[in-house]
């Protein structure tokens, strides 16, 4: 079961600079183990060393932050569209 | 803080037919107008976001519209920095900005500070104003600014872009999130680039910083809908906004329950720029128990490569800045594609990793050295010190 995820711009050389790519899980976590597994440059990007989501990046799934639903646990169907929003600070 | 009717200042008759398109609609009207007049922000940065912001603000009549930055007008910013002009190279960018928002209104008060936003000003530069709008470009004084606005309880009308994507939202109000409800912790240094590595589009501060100009407007009138617990995403490219939920973290150590942030920090070491005393102490033991060089001046680079030495010299650039210019002998792995390339690297040889100013470099030469390469410079400063010191016939950029 695929799940599409949104790639933001930071993170697309790590993607062959594809903005949306496809992953399989039936959670959060899943979905981001096979996600990290296919592209292993965004590992680093994502997680920590102790294998922690990191927290300057965001993971959304359709309009809702993980954060306040099951976290990794957070049940993923093939109709949502997951997001990762990095922090970015430039304005000038 | 939307104020009350009574006590607003009067308009004069040039401020009438100044505003008219605002008087006659009902959702602005004359009170509308008032409050505006009466009303303040504060933009810190008169760059990219700062600069169409400030210059709607100021047709909108704001009545006073405070500018920091203590940056000069550079040729590379004028591809975006609309309120500066070709006649404003040289000049402070609040020189700039003022003669030009004093132009376009000389009804309004125009402060300036010339200074860098720090723990020591941020709290007394912020007080007077209604808004605080936030259009700098690094994240040290992005924390800052949140954490200034949530300790004063002033809204922080946020923006930020990144190549052609942007993001806006209010932080800081009343019962609304604030910047680490989203964000608790920044990304370590290098990891996300700066325009000047990144690039970005022109246009895409002018769309982003009038957003966060309507916010501010929205905020000081009360009309509308603010972007408050909403995070708005725009893909320039595909033209496409998007909004996420946001929700105030009760765990939020500034702006929730229980704060453990009652006074402005060093946001320098928050965010992994300065090292702590501990840190500092711990690299100068290591350091002394190995010495091992890290990096590689442009000229040393010179002197070694006509010394004969052999040094492979690894662009981790993109492929149109490699076309503007390069080192002789420097072959091309962008940085996004190393962990899948490194194979094609000796990892006997030495190797000096270079990028545009180094930053990116860093980030590759850390990542060959946890892969097993022992010998791996950085070159410091990257290519443009190269044009800089070595070979000034390169054009820079």
């Amino acid at each position: 079961m695929a799940t599409k995820i949104l790639i933001p711009t930071p993170l697309r050389p790590y993607t062959d600079k594809q903005e949306a790519v496809e992953a399989s899980g039936a959670t959060i976590g899943e979905l981001l183990a096979d996600l990290t597994t296919k592209y292993s440059g965004l590992k680093a990007h994502l997680y920590n060393e102790q294998g922690k989501l990191r927290s300057f990046v965001n993971i959304y799934i359709n309009d809702e932050d993980i954060r306040y639903l099951q976290k990794d646990q957070t049940p993923v169907g093939e109709a949502d569209t997951v997001s990762i929003i990095p922090s970015v600070a430039g304005g000038v | 803080m939307v104020r009350d009717v009574e006590g607003l200042p009067q308009l004069t008759n040039e401020e009438i037919k100044r505003y008219s398109r605002h008087l006659i609609m009902p959702e602005v009207g004359v009170d509308g107008q008032r409050r505006l007049k009466a009303g303040s922000v504060l933009c810190v940065g008169a760059g990219g976001l700062g600069s169409p912001a400030a210059m709607y603000l100021a047709a909108a009549g704001v009545g006073r519209i405070g500018i920091v930055d203590f940056d000069v007008v550079d040729y590379s910013n004028l591809q975006r920095q609309i309120i500066h002009g070709t006649s404003s190279i040289g000049k402070t960018k609040l020189q700039s900005a003022k003669e030009r928002l004093a132009d376009i209104n000389p009804h309004i008060q125009i402060d300036t500070y010339e200074t860098a936003l720090s723990s020591e000003n941020a709290l007394e530069l912020f007080a007077p104003y209604d808004v605080i709008l936030d259009g700098t470009d690094n994240f040290p004084t992005r924390y800052l600014t949140n954490d200034a606005c949530v300790l004063l309880g002033k809204p922080n009308a946020y923006g930020s872009i990144f190549r052609f994507e942007g993001q806006a939202s209010v932080f800081a109000a009343k019962d609304g999130p604030c910047y680490r409800c989203l964000y608790p912790e920044p990304p370590p240094p290098g990891l996300v680039p700066s325009c000047a590595e990144g690039g970005v589009l022109g246009v895409l501060p002018g769309v982003i910083g009038v957003i966060q100009a309507t916010e501010t407007i929205k905020l000081i009138t009360g009309i509308g809908e603010p972007l408050i617990g909403r995070f708005m995403i725009y893909d320039a490219l595909r033209m496409k906004f998007r909004e996420l939920k946001l929700r105030k973290d009760p765990d939020c150590p500034v702006c929730g329950k229980n704060p453990t942030v009652t006074k402005l920090i060093d946001y320098e070491e928050f965010c992994g720029l300065r090292p702590s005393v501990e840190a500092e102490a711990k690299a100068a033991v290591a350091s002394s128990q190995a010495p091992s060089q890290t990096e590689i001046s442009a000229v040393e680079l010179k002197q070694r490569m006509d010394r004969g030495d052999a040094l492979v010299i690894v662009d981790v650039r993109e492929p149109n800045e490699y076309q503007i210019n390069r080192i002789p002998g420097s072959q091309l792995i962008p940085l996004g594609e190393i962990p899948r390339r490194y194979a094609e690297l000796d990892p006997e040889a030495e190797i000096v990793v270079q990028c545009k100013m180094g930053g990116r470099s860093a980030k590759a030469a850390d990542y060959l050295r946890t892969v097993g390469f022992k010998r791996v410079l950085n070159l410091k400063g990257g290519i443009l010190d190269w044009v800089d010191k070595v070979d000034p016939s390169q054009p820079k950029y």
